[in-house]
């Protein structure tokens, strides 16, 4: 007995201590980022703040350097936005009624197609990175930020279209049949049998393209210009900006604001989160 | 009227049918032919042979690149998954606040790889970080210096990649853990089987395809490692922690040697390859039968 309760207390130490290892760095960030450059040269990594300020993330936000350009994060923070927001819905609605026919509207060929789909959302982007970049420039769309939303909705919709083929495929086929025979057609049926369904999965496809987008870094970097780049490519920037005294703690602030979109995503909806990474890994 | 009516399915895939087609494969076969050709700054379109890989496999610092994927793919994977499965294990006997310890293991997944690049690359910085720290508690001669090493820098990078997905791992294997048929294992404990016993010889046999998967997305990530490498050493001390997608990257935006980017991208789509076809071709075939 006694030693299955230590055993339990191992069992609970081991635990403990992974739970600080994955902290750690929020931890040091927090509390970097509401120190003084002074009290950071001085103090300690893991010390609590002596003196809270919170100027380095008035800074972050909207005076630090990023490259030539000193308005903190605000004005990239705000292209995310602009830049995720349609991306993401256009890529689901996509993704949905793709699913919707994968599923229910089968007709010779679809399975290649699907194939086809599945296989694109392996490809590593850096073999289609340099053409994106000419056909962008030859559309007119280099450095925009209409241009991000194009290339998210292209290679988002292959998962989008994953994971509402993979949710419509359990609804049996009986229904849409009996549907038809009453005379509905392909987007009335949609519209009133699976639409009403589909929230859970709606949510699933919204918060894993969400946090794709928002965190991509690739495109953002090969594809956006001066005014159009996302908070990622900015915060990057940000850090790695030679110019004055390295403000550690501005680059603290910095990490926190990119990341805390996503992160609250996460806390409100991480069920949602956790089954669009098994779904994008485990197919169907 | 009606032909349209009949056709609507295919008119509604249509557009992403085209997308695909173009944006994907037909943006391959362009990257696989300026790869066969002499192509500089600007692309070239006469086939010239498989010049631009003979230049890349003769390349240092494309050695040097494949070398890191190796070491830090071998790591990362292995790595993550002995880190995933133990916490699956130790998750799966009843603890209390396993809500908790999951939210706070899975969260770094939320993250961007720039924003965990950041936060590393502050953590691990000689002069005020981890090193400084411990040489202030009178520990003077202590070094933790990798991420300015050449020679260790890449294990920084393992480091944080690990960090960023074990949780993953962890939450995949725990799924796994929960499937496994209970009566099986009831039928065990009452046999007196030793719990060891019952996980190695009858939980972890069954979760092979989870493994699998793991290890696919695992592989996947390596590969594709870009984010991470730029956020925490760019790719430096010299080129001493490049990988293959940092190698790309340089060719093509900032070496404007477009042969070498693509000749480069396309090994990479190929280990890739190597990797997920048999994958999705096992996948896919039963679901063709039904």
């Amino acid at each position: 007995m006694t030693s299955n309760t230590m055993l339990r207390w191992g069992l609970y130490a081991i635990l403990t201590v992974f739970a600080l290892f994955y902290l750690l760095p929020l931890f040091v960030m927090l509390t970097t980022s509401l120190k003084s450059l002074e009290e950071i040269r001085t103090g300690g990594l893991l010390a609590l703040p002596r003196a809270i300020t919170f100027q380095p993330w008035l800074e972050a936000w909207s005076s630090a350097c990023a490259g030539t350009q000193c308005e903190g994060l605000r004005p990239f923070f705000w292209n995310s936005v602009l830049m995720a927001v349609p991306a993401v819905l256009i890529s689901t609605v996509v993704g949905a009624l793709n699913g919707y026919v994968f599923a229910q509207w089968r007709f010779p060929g679809a399975n290649l197609f699907f194939a086809a789909i599945l296989f694109g959302c392996f490809i590593p982007f850096q073999v289609v990175l340099m053409p994106m970049a000419r056909m962008l420039g030859l559309l007119g769309l280099a450095g925009t930020i209409p241009g991000l939303i194009f290339v998210h909705v292209i290679y988002g919709i292959g998962f989008t279209t994953l994971f509402f083929r993979n949710y419509y495929v359990t609804i049996p086929q009986e229904l849409v049949r009996a549907a038809k025979v009453d005379g509905a057609g392909f987007f009335r049926i949609f519209w009133s049998i699976f639409l009403p369904i589909s929230l859970p999965i709606i949510t699933v496809s919204v918060i894993w393209q969400f946090t794709q987008i928002w965190n991509d870094f690739l495109f953002g970097v090969s594809f956006s210009g001066p005014g159009s780049q996302p908070v990622t490519v900015a915060l990057n920037n940000i850090v790695n900006s030679t110019t004055g005294v390295k403000a550690y703690n501005v680059d603290m602030a910095a990490a926190i604001i990119a990341a805390l979109p996503t992160l609250l995503v996460y806390v409100v909806a991480g069920k949602y989160f956790i089954r669009g990474l098994t779904a994008g890994s485990v197919k169907g | 009227m009606e032909w349209l009516e009949r056709n609507v399915p295919k008119l509604v895939l249509a557009p992403s049918f085209v997308a695909i087609l173009v944006f994907v494969y037909g943006f391959i076969v362009w990257t696989a032919w300026i790869s066969l050709t002499k192509s500089r700054l600007m692309p070239r379109y006469d086939i010239d042979g498989l010049g631009q890989y003979t230049r890349l496999f003769a390349s240092p610092r494309w050695d040097v690149a494949m070398n890191n994927l190796y070491i830090f793919g071998a790591l990362f994977i292995i790595i993550s998954m002995l880190v995933g499965l133990m916490l699956a294990i130790f998750l799966d006997q009843k603890i209390r606040a396993e809500g908790v310890l999951r939210t706070i293991y899975l969260y770094p997944m939320a993250l961007s790889l720039i924003v965990t690049g950041t936060a590393w690359k502050w953590i691990l910085n000689p002069g005020l970080g981890i090193q400084d720290m411990v040489r202030s508690w009178g520990f003077e001669s202590f070094t933790f210096d990798w991420l300015i090493r050449p020679e260790m820098a890449i294990y920084t990078i393992v480091l944080a990649a690990v960090w960023q997905a074990s949780g993953f791992v962890m939450a995949l294997f725990l799924a796994g853990l929960r499937s496994v048929d209970t009566e099986i294992i009831r039928a065990a404990q009452v046999d007196g089987i030793p719990t060891h016993r019952i996980y190695s010889a009858i939980i972890i046999p069954t979760m092979a395809p989870i493994f699998l998967s793991a290890f696919i997305v695992l592989a996947h990530l390596a590969i594709k490692a870009f984010d991470l490498v730029i956020a925490l050493t760019n790719g430096g001390p010299g080129y001493a922690t490049d990988l293959p997608a940092t190698y790309m990257y340089a060719m093509a935006f900032s070496r404007g040697d477009l042969g070498q980017a693509a000749a480069s991208a396309m090994i990479m789509m190929m280990v890739i390859f190597a990797i997920v076809v048999p994958y999705l071709y096992s996948e896919l075939r039963p679901r063709r039968d039904q």
